[in-house]
């Protein structure tokens, strides 16, 4: 059984209504089988391309208009009408097959037949046995890089909606049909079966996502249906190296969807053989509100593509001067601005949330103009997750950060002022001074504490005693009185080093 | 694809890539096309026979690659003549039976 997608792939399923959504809820749920087995996943991912006109036709690509508005005679398969392959397209996809490492290859479309209401000339063109793009790796943020076997060109398909009692498909009803999808361009990147668990497939979804983004050759959206998942899921005893029958699940809509599907999928199968049994090689779909999958079209229906080279265009053969051009013009890539984080000393998790904020440039300017690397990306993860914050000056952002390890600022004086400086555009010097904000100065400091400590003489004596518990509460005694006298403004580690000073 | 039995396809490949086309055929009809593709394929058979050794495999009969279109939008309003040719429509949308089950994938 070979583990990697097949040149027999899926047509794109038709989109759901369902949006696709980040996980915003920290649910804890089971991302791990029990230690004889491990999970072997192959992933692929539908993206579709920022371009203004179709793959094969100047029909507009654009999501949300009103159904069949966007269409054209060659997208609704009109008799006697040709395609004509929308180059902004193919160098998107070169875009992409370089920022995954891949080679780009010369390569010709093919014609994948099949009949569904959802492609009006009853074959969507796609790519076969010469994709453009093959061999490439991406590297997740854990190091571990998961293999590309290719990244394809292809046209999207209709979107059908089923009206019946329940809108379930096998009812009975009929379906309403909506061709502003069809043929928009897509791109599938199929990964080898690298992946090695939920975490991991969300992991990696998550960093094509931000290539895409960045690169420009997507706007990455799971909620529009920008971005589509099926994952190939199969298990095997651990530390084995033998490929197991796969089953592919669709019908993911969200990034938790795609944990739960692979994590219930995976279990399916051990159960499976650890009762004796084995999994059917099959499509299944995941049932959200289920929580499970289900067998997909029966066996009788197995697919049968009869891929042929399409005639009616030409081999794509891009010059190795034109992919040379491309790889020039591609921006730095989210890898890339992790590592210069890290190298800058910023721990891999606080880079990687710089990087999916769009706030690592900030930060790195910030660091590079003498910000404390610690304080800036405690910021960038705390304080920052805010619109506009992209824009504050980094010059400006930098000085707070030193008035605070200066001392002149406290970790809860630099918040406010931060906050300010998003909202208002002020340095951040101007805004403590409006705030009140100013240093004490240290000899004031002491004098208040001082004072204090003369009007509690009984509290400076069990401070001074050797009983820790003792010590420990009339620290926050003195500490307490001293922002009292201050109105907050005293820096808490400065009234600890003097409490330690004057009791030694 | 046909195998390299005496004839060169069956009626059971007929009858399979009918039923992927959803056609309906009689076993007349069947018997009938059979035939048909057969001598199609028999053609196809003496072209086989050829010495195409020296001859550079092609996708297509023209040496032309990279035929590309600039990505502008053609404003063509397609929309009422295309649902006005459409056995039924409902709602600015192709309405079809949902005789064809599941979709594919």
């Amino acid at each position: 059984m070979n583990e990697t997608n097949e040149l027999v792939e899926q047509p794109v399923s038709s989109p759901t209504l369902d949006a696709w959504t980040v996980d915003t809820e920290v649910a804890r749920e089971e991302t791990d089988l029990s230690s004889d087995w491990e999970m072997v996943i192959g992933l692929e991912v539908h993206a579709e391309l920022a371009t203004k006109t179709k793959m094969f036709s100047p029909g507009r690509n654009q999501f949300g208009s009103d159904p069949n508005t966007n269409i054209h005679p060659v997208c609704l398969g009109l008799p006697g009408t040709l395609p004509v392959v929308n180059g902004k397209a193919v160098e998107l996809s070169i875009r992409l097959g370089l920022a995954l490492n891949c080679t780009v290859q010369r390569c010709i479309f093919s014609r994948k037949n099949y009949f569904y209401p959802d492609m009006p000339k009853d074959y969507q063109i796609s790519q076969y046995d010469r994709p453009l793009n093959i061999s490439g790796w991406l590297e997740l943020a854990n190091g571990h890089r998961i293999g590309i076997e290719r990244a394809h060109m292809e046209e999207d398909t209709g979107k059908s909606t089923h009206v019946g009692d329940s809108g379930r498909i096998h009812d009975a009803g009929y379906s309403l049909v909506d061709y502003n999808r069809a043929g928009v361009p897509l791109i599938e990147i199929v990964s080898h079966p690298d992946v090695r668990g939920p975490e991991e497939a969300k992991a990696y979804v998550a960093e094509l996502q931000a290539i895409l983004i960045a690169i420009g050759a997507s706007d990455g959206k799971f909620e529009e249906g920008s971005m589509r998942v099926d994952a190939n899921i199969s298990v095997r005893p651990a530390g084995s190296n033998e490929l197991r029958t796969r089953c592919e699940v669709k019908n993911v809509n969200s990034l938790r969807s795609l944990g739960r599907a692979i994590m219930y999928e995976a279990k399916r199968h051990v159960d499976l053989y650890e009762s004796g049994d084995k999994p059917l090689q099959e499509t299944r779909h995941w049932d959200e509100e289920g929580g499970r999958t289900r067998p997909g079209r029966s066996k009788e229906q197995a697919e049968d593509y009869r891929y042929f080279d399409d005639p009616d265009l030409v081999p794509v053969d891009p010059s190795p001067e034109w992919i040379e051009e491309i790889r020039a013009a591609l921006p730095t890539l989210p890898r890339e601005r992790r590592m210069g984080l890290i190298a800058s000393g910023a721990t891999v998790e606080a880079a990687t949330i710089a990087v999916e904020r769009e706030l690592d440039g900030l930060a790195a300017a910030a660091i590079d103009a003498g910000g404390d690397v610690g304080r800036v990306m405690t910021h960038v993860e705390h304080n920052l997750a805010v619109d506009g914050a992209a824009d504050l000056d980094a010059g400006n952002f930098a000085d707070l950060v030193k008035m605070e390890t200066g001392g002149e600022l406290t970790a809860t004086q630099a918040k406010q002022v931060l906050a300010e400086m998003i909202t208002g555009g002020k340095t951040p010097a101007d805004i403590a001074k409006e705030r009140g904000f100013e240093a004490m100065d240290s000899s004031d400091l002491e004098a208040t504490l001082d004072g204090i400590i003369e009007a509690n003489p009984d509290e400076w004596e069990r401070f001074c005693s050797d009983d820790p518990k003792a010590k420990g509460k009339m620290q926050g005694f003195f500490t307490g009185q001293v922002m009292k006298a201050t109105k907050g403004q005293a820096d808490g580690k400065a009234v600890a080093q003097l409490l330690a000073k004057k009791s030694s | 694809m046909p195998e390299s039995s005496t004839e060169p396809l069956s009626r059971d490949e007929v009858a399979k890539v009918a039923s992927l086309a959803l056609l309906e055929l009689t076993e007349q009809e069947l018997d009938t096309f059979t035939e048909q593709l057969g001598a199609v394929l028999a053609h196809a058979k003496d072209i086989e026979a050829l010495d195409v050794g020296d001859v550079k495999p092609t996708s297509h009969p023209y040496p032309l690659v990279n035929i590309f279109r600039d990505d502008v939008v053609e404003e063509v309003d397609v929309h009422d003549a295309a649902l006005a040719a459409a056995p039924h429509a409902e709602a600015g949308q192709f309405r079809v039976p949902p005789a064809l089950g599941e979709e594919p994938g």
